[in-house]
């Protein structure tokens, strides 16, 4: 038996994201729920969110955003040998969402799998990926991170209507002569399971708030700067942080303390709520197509979320 | 050595003003954090955490919820 031949070192070769058309502003929730847009904002950072109506599956926005990044990759879909959707609300579990994707996309027979990590899940499928391409595994890997939260969010629950919504981003991971992608910092604490949970197939997401918020502002910068050690990178060198859009609050407080002087932080929420694995790659794709990021910038992403799992690492900007 | 309500009252002011710019001198024992200060649930495990720091002393979530005003902290903090 012998190893497979991969790639010295892999890296992002493009994003993509995607959002459904039908916007949901603080107002429009203030005005079927005890809530108000001061409330809304002071809490959570969010001043609006998209929706996916019934026609607009999970898999529907996951094609739209794969195929985004599959075009600004330049590459095709014959190039792509591996696909990998990272999602926590797929709205049955079987098939899986990676084929129907790829399918879609017309990519053909690659592998293809989810991973559920829920809102670390992009950063521990980007993982997946890079490994892949290092091991010979697969030459380019489509990664997406889709999610229709509103299909699992009790629309009269105000905890989490306000915070959670719907939409899709992904990356192509190919080879490098050069580290694109660094090692990955993760991990998981199981111990909080019930933080972030659906009981059960008649119930709601539901989330202890305060749980998470001290676990997400005490437990993961630390996380944070273990990926830009491993990097080889100093915090103070980095050009973007880009967290998991949890929460404006959460998301300000782990910046202050990673220490990321000169970088610029992700404020996606603002515009996007809280889309689980969607929301680093859709991020992502918006502050490249803003400017706010150039090729070349190193960029730290963070994911975490229900698990409670965890997941970052240091990429190069495409 | 326990601290007194004076030192603890002291060290709250501090770290209110540093999360809520609150001024200090209005965190007093009698001021309740949600009608009197304003400061929403998020706030507060983000003082009860500094609260940790600062005093060795964890205030979990299941805690929290009771400790309605200042003087409570202060109460939970010296127990």
């Amino acid at each position: 038996m012998r190893l497979g031949q991969g790639a010295p070192a892999a890296r992002v070769l493009a994003f993509g994201g995607y959002q459904p058309a039908q916007v949901v502003t603080n107002d429009d929730l203030a005005a079927r729920l005890d809530t108000n847009d001061e409330w809304i904002q002071s809490r959570v950072g969010i001043k609006e969110r998209r929706v996916a109506g019934p026609e607009e599956s999970e898999i529907d926005l996951a094609v739209q955003a794969g195929g985004k990044a599959l075009a600004a990759s330049g590459l095709s879909s014959d190039d792509i040998d591996l696909v990998i959707v990272a999602t926590c609300t797929i709205e049955a579990p079987i098939p899986n969402a990676a084929g129907r994707v790829a399918h879609r996309l017309g990519i053909t027979a690659p592998g293809a799998f989810d991973i559920n990590a829920a809102c670390a899940g992009f950063c521990y499928a980007l993982a997946a990926a890079s490994d892949a391409v290092r091991s010979g595994s697969a030459t380019n890997v489509l990664v997406v991170g889709s999610e229709k939260l509103t299909q699992w969010v009790d629309p009269g629950d105000r905890s989490t209507v306000v915070i959670f919504a719907d939409g899709a981003g992904a990356a192509v991971v190919g080879p490098s002569d050069r580290p694109g992608i660094g090692p990955v910092a993760w991990g998981s604490a199981g111990d909080k399971a019930e933080a972030i949970a659906i009981k059960d197939r008649q119930s709601f997401l539901h989330q202890e708030g305060q749980t998470v918020f001290r676990w997400a502002t005490t437990a993961l910068h630390p996380v944070a700067k273990l990926a830009c050690e491993r990097a080889g990178v100093d915090p103070a060198d980095l050009d973007a942080f880009v967290p998991h859009q949890a929460n404006l609050r959460i998301v300000e407080a782990i910046a202050r303390k990673l220490g990321a002087e000169k970088a610029v932080v992700a404020k996606d929420i603002v515009l996007a709520g809280n889309t689980s694995a969607a929301s680093i790659p859709l991020a992502l794709s918006r502050m490249i197509e803003r400017g706010e990021v150039r090729s070349g910038d190193l960029a730290l992403l963070l994911g975490f979320g229900a698990g409670l799992t965890y997941a970052s690492q240091v990429i190069e900007i495409p | 050595m326990a601290l007194t309500e004076q030192e603890i009252l002291a060290g709250l002011g501090k770290i209110i003003n540093e999360i809520t710019g609150i001024p200090a001198d209005e965190v007093t024992p009698e001021k309740s954090f949600v009608d009197d200060l304003d400061i929403d649930s998020l706030s507060m495990v983000e003082i009860a955490v500094a609260a940790q720091d600062e005093f060795g002393v964890e205030i979990p979530d299941d805690q929290l919820k009771h400790l309605k005003t200042v003087k409570d902290v202060i109460s939970f903090i010296q127990a």
